[in-house]
């Protein structure tokens, strides 16, 4: 089952390697990691999406926070959350095609942020699912290239991992 | 006044109680060995540094104290990991120093320059790079604190050249302020006093004692238990000594090698308390037959520790002492049902009674050979009271465990969780630099003695009367065993077909070499080792394909043991 969990660790020397090698050294699987500083820049805050059953998932959670590097671990997965994830994609748009791309991008909210004759480049953001949609419908026109950030989130309301 | 870098890293070490440090000087800590030159400090110097980790090892399992080593960079550095590695699978508190390449250098390649921090994160508790000197007071009272309390474990700090030459005005931090790192110290009080009614309503409880327990020195809390409930103890090999070997509730060690008596009593138990135990694959066997029948009790101080392995039905996270003493006195408000508890529980030390008669711990005696088990046994009744016992890893380490009457908590030091062949020796050395007084013990096997024997220099330059007790068979046994029983004898690389002649290899050196192959001259042999005051090596000449046995072989139950060879 997927988990999204965030970190909150000490903004300091090797915490990311310290992260990132818990995770291959005790075979957990990770399927996107975003990682910035907090508002306390002494502080970093990691969202790592994970899989795992519950036996997995229990000891990955412990094992990060055995880290002395870390403050604090939430697993979102029974949490009302919201998630949001960036993704730019350059796609091929030529006459016949360039359209359609900006429909695409109009429906779901995208906007195009760079342009040549013979491309946009488009900055989409939403829950990693809607940008997996976005994709879908603009393969046909031809992606030359695509970055995503790995999702992000947050805690509705007053649910939160603020140290 | 303004201090080095080097000077500020002495006078902490001075600051946290350390008087002793192993290590092994080169380029990148000259300048700290230029200052120990003054320091009131002790170093001793061991030929290799893999063995000044297992020495500063050594130290800290005897004395509770954390080991501290010094190292140079690169080769000094990475020479330093397996020991690292040991202590960490063993969660030995210990505090390494390395000598790092100028910061300016870091990330060129420079000469003597690894990533030892990279190196290392995966087998130490944590280890810090210093990238400015005003860290580095702090760096050093972090280390010690997260090296000495919770799970204990080594630390490493690695410190560039330009630090420890760099100057300022030095104060050490008193308190430590980490947001990261609050082990939790006192049990949860209704938990315990759930895991005393589950253990006073048990019909056929088992303690199951695991390293932790020495490392929280609970021996006495541990026999008070036992002896109240009456409750049957079995030890893993890293808590052999935590438990005195002769008691009658005491079943030896469960497990891969473990007796016959523990692994019934924990396959047919109703109640497993696990106390400092992690539930290593070679105690339990095959996982889904590991103690079927018991509801499981887990006492740890790591919380990463609980459900790893086995699902227990009631976790206490917290100091093993504090554990034990509060499990104590809730127990003391209830003699009424102590008693029924004693009552319901005659039954079951009976069956174990006669699981200890239908097959006890022995090995056929010969008169022609010497069997390797009797020299431990002759070791074990000839020896003092608090003998220190090293071991290396192998057969050699698995009779010791088995035939060895460990008496005294702290006085038994073996690889466990690494199972790291040449770890016995320089422990040894260790482990007497400790306690000069006290008789120290490596029982070695051929193979695993050849992986350290440089030591042998370290003992003899500082006067260290360790003794060595090696069960020679000319093979790397544990290996040959496995080829045997599941190979079809197929000795591949097993046979060490150079014999060596360690009576001279111990003279080279300047210590003393004994060597015998009849049984008669074995206890006549040890007596003499024993009187001569400095380092011994005692070679025994062994039956060269014995097994150890009970053995359960990998993928069975810990109950499905082979009995006899």
């Amino acid at each position: 089952m997927k988990h999204t969990i965030s970190v909150l660790v000490e903004n300091e020397f090797g915490v990311l390697a310290r992260v990132s090698g818990l995770f291959s050294g005790r075979g957990f699987n990770i399927e996107s990691l975003s990682v910035a500083p907090t508002l306390d820049p002494d502080t970093s805050r990691m969202t790592i999406v994970t899989r795992g059953d519950d036996r997995i998932l229990e000891q990955i959670t412990k094992q990060l926070n055995k880290l002395i590097s870390t403050i604090k671990v939430v697993d979102f997965t029974d949490e009302e959350y919201v998630e949001r994830e960036l993704a730019l994609i350059k796609v091929t748009a030529e006459s016949d095609s360039r359209a359609e791309v900006l429909r695409i991008v109009d429906i779901f909210r995208a906007k195009v942020v760079d342009v040549t004759p013979k491309s946009y480049t488009v900055e989409m953001t939403g829950a990693p699912a809607k940008i997996d949609a976005v994709l879908t419908l603009l393969t046909p026109m031809g992606i030359k290239e695509v970055v995503r950030s790995g999702p992000v989130v947050i805690g509705r309301g007053s649910k939160g991992v603020a140290n | 006044m303004k201090l080095t870098g080097s000077q500020i890293l002495l006078e902490s070490l001075r600051l946290e109680g350390v008087e002793t440090v192993f290590g092994y000087p080169g380029g990148a800590v000259i300048n700290i060995y230029d200052d120990l030159y003054d320091s009131p400090i002790k170093h001793i110097l061991t030929r290799h540094e893999q063995a000044a980790v297992h020495a500063a090892d050594g130290y800290a399992r005897t004395t509770g104290k954390v080991g501290v080593v010094i190292a140079t960079s690169g080769p000094g550095a990475t020479n330093t990991v397996t020991g690292i590695a040991t202590a960490y699978m063993d969660s030995i508190p210990m505090v390494i120093i390395t000598g790092q390449v100028p910061t300016a250098l870091i990330g060129n390649d420079a000469f003597q320059e690894a990533d030892i921090c990279g190196i290392t994160r995966p087998c130490t508790k944590h280890n810090f790079l210093v990238q400015d000197l005003r860290d580095l007071p702090r760096m050093i009272k972090e280390a010690f604190f997260i090296a000495r309390t919770g799970r204990p474990g080594p630390v490493l700090i690695d410190l560039p050249k330009d630090i420890q030459v760099a100057s300022m005005k030095f104060n050490y931090p008193e308190t430590v302020k980490m947001r990261g790192y609050k082990p939790t110290l006192d049990g949860d009080e209704r938990q315990i006093g759930k895991a005393a009614q589950m253990l006073l309503k048990a019909k056929r409880p088992v303690l199951y004692v695991g390293g932790g327990a020495s490392l929280a020195n609970v021996d006495p809390e541990l026999l008070k238990l036992a002896e109240l409930l009456q409750v049957p103890v079995t030890t893993t090999l890293m808590a052999m000594a935590a438990f005195p070997g002769k008691h009658p509730l005491a079943l030896g060690m469960l497990g891969m090698h473990g007796t016959y008596f523990a692994n019934m009593s924990v396959t047919e138990c109703d109640l497993l308390v696990a106390i400092g135990a992690r539930f290593d694959d070679r105690v339990t066997g095959r996982i889904d037959a590991f103690a079927k029948k018991a509801k499981i009790i887990q006492f740890d101080i790591d919380p990463s520790s609980i459900h790893k392995i086995v699902r227990v039905d009631l976790p206490v996270v917290g100091d093993l002492k504090s554990v034990l003493t509060s499990l104590l006195n809730q127990l003391a408000g209830q003699p009424a049902d102590i008693a029924q508890h004693l009552d319901q529980t005659t039954a079951w030390r009976m069956e174990i009674d006669r699981w200890k008669a239908k097959h006890p711990m022995g090995y056929k005696a010969s008169k022609s050979v010497i069997k390797p088990q009797y020299v431990i046994e002759k070791l074990s009744e000839l020896s003092d009271e608090d003998v220190i016992i090293t071991t290396e890893v192998g057969q050699h380490q698995m009779w010791t465990a088995q035939f060895f009457n460990f008496r005294q908590p702290r006085t038994f030091l073996t690889s466990g969780g690494l199972g790291t062949m040449g770890y016995g020796l320089p422990a040894a050395l260790g482990a007497q630099v400790a306690f000069p007084n006290r008789q120290v013990i490596d029982i070695s096997g051929d193979g695993s003695f050849q992986m350290n024997s440089q030591e042998l220099a370290t003992l003899v330059q500082y006067r260290l009367p360790v003794k060595i007790a090696i069960l020679n068979n000319n093979f790397l046994g544990m290996v040959r065993q496995w080829q045997q029983l599941f190979f079809d004898k197929r000795y591949s690389q097993t046979c060490m077909e150079l014999p060596i002649d360690f009576v001279k290899l111990a003279e080279a050196y300047g210590a003393t070499g004994l060597s015998t192959d009849k049984v008669d001259d074995v206890e006549a042999m040890i007596k003499k080792a024993f009187e001569i005051n400095g380092p011994v090596l005692m070679e025994f000449k062994v039956s060269r394909e014995e097994n150890v046995i009970p053995m359960v072989p990998a993928g069975k139950g810990i109950h499905e043991m082979v009995l006899a060879s």
